[in-house]
């Protein structure tokens, strides 16, 4: 039974430039901040980052999983407030999603969110409505 | 400011269908290591009530931001595109993309901006499909980020 104050089971996903380079060509977002060092570098940033709609999609497997059906999603939004800066090793980067159940209303359960790398929040205000 | 305001309630005429085919969604599933069956076995999808695999909930931005480009790429608004980060995203969903779709986008700028030296552009993109359903609509918010 669903019910308010809920933990989301959190999850761990790991990202690397492969992982970013495979996401440019399926999104067909192909910025160069996104893959090319130089490029990150000249625009200010530390280096390549990932792109945000590749983090979101991340913290939504978080949401789906908990769901089962990824079609019960009614609502999903955030704020991206850090990048997440994948540095050019095996390695890549830890994105951490948590998640709590904040309210339940007419068969409506609403997320909330909390995604981090190092340590550090890269999403805020980011929810999900899910169908029950 | 940067941005011309007057751009705020201005709508870009409707795109050409994109059509959605299952390889697609499994690409983009695989893409950001979603392995739902939902997303590519079509008897899974039909037992959860869907008539063909349905697409994760963030897909639909494969077409909204091409959608998205003429509006961006008009000299007219003033974006200096390399300086913009993404501010929001944000779906509502009327159901989930589906195999088999034909996708149709309108995209209208909703908002313009200027606070602390950056300024905002919002945009709305309703899809649907081209015979007129409704699938989902997606808010979407850059931020350019100012000299300073």
């Amino acid at each position: 039974m669903v019910h308010v104050g809920q933990d989301l089971a959190p999850q761990t996903y790991r990202v690397t430039r492969a992982d970013l380079v495979r996401y440019a060509g399926a999104s067909g977002d192909f910025n160069p901040i996104h893959w090319n060092d130089r490029t990150a570098v000249a625009v200010g940033l530390p280096g390549v980052i990932a792109h945000g709609m590749f983090t979101m999609a991340l913290a939504a497997r978080a949401v789906t999983a908990w769901a089962g059906d990824p079609g019960a999603v009614i609502e999903y939004g955030v704020r991206f407030t850090k990048p997440v800066v994948v540095p050019d090793d095996d390695h890549g980067a830890e994105v951490v999603v948590a998640g709590v159940v904040r309210a339940v209303d007419e068969g409506v359960a609403q997320i909330d969110l909390t995604v981090t790398c190092s340590g550090e929040k890269v999403l805020a205000q980011a929810r999900a409505k899910i169908r029950l | 400011m940067a941005l011309d305001p007057s751009f705020v309630g201005r709508s870009y005429p409707p795109t050409e269908p994109y059509a959605v085919g299952r390889e697609k969604i499994r690409e983009f599933a695989d893409a950001i290591g979603a392995d739902e069956p939902a997303y590519r076995d079509p008897a899974v999808a039909a037992a959860l009530g869907h008539p063909d695999v349905i697409a994760p909930p963030t897909f639909p931005v494969v077409v909204t931001m091409a959608a998205n480009q003429a509006l961006i790429d008009d000299p007219a608004l003033g974006l200096d595109y390399s300086r913009v980060v993404h501010g929001d995203q944000r779906f509502a969903y009327v159901r989930p993309v589906r195999a088999g779709d034909r996708l149709v986008c309108v995209s209208t700028v909703e908002e313009i901006m200027s606070r602390g030296g950056h300024d905002f552009l919002t945009t709305r993109t309703e899809v649907a499909t081209d015979a007129g359903e409704r699938v989902v609509t997606v808010w979407s918010r850059l931020v350019v980020r100012g000299e300073g």
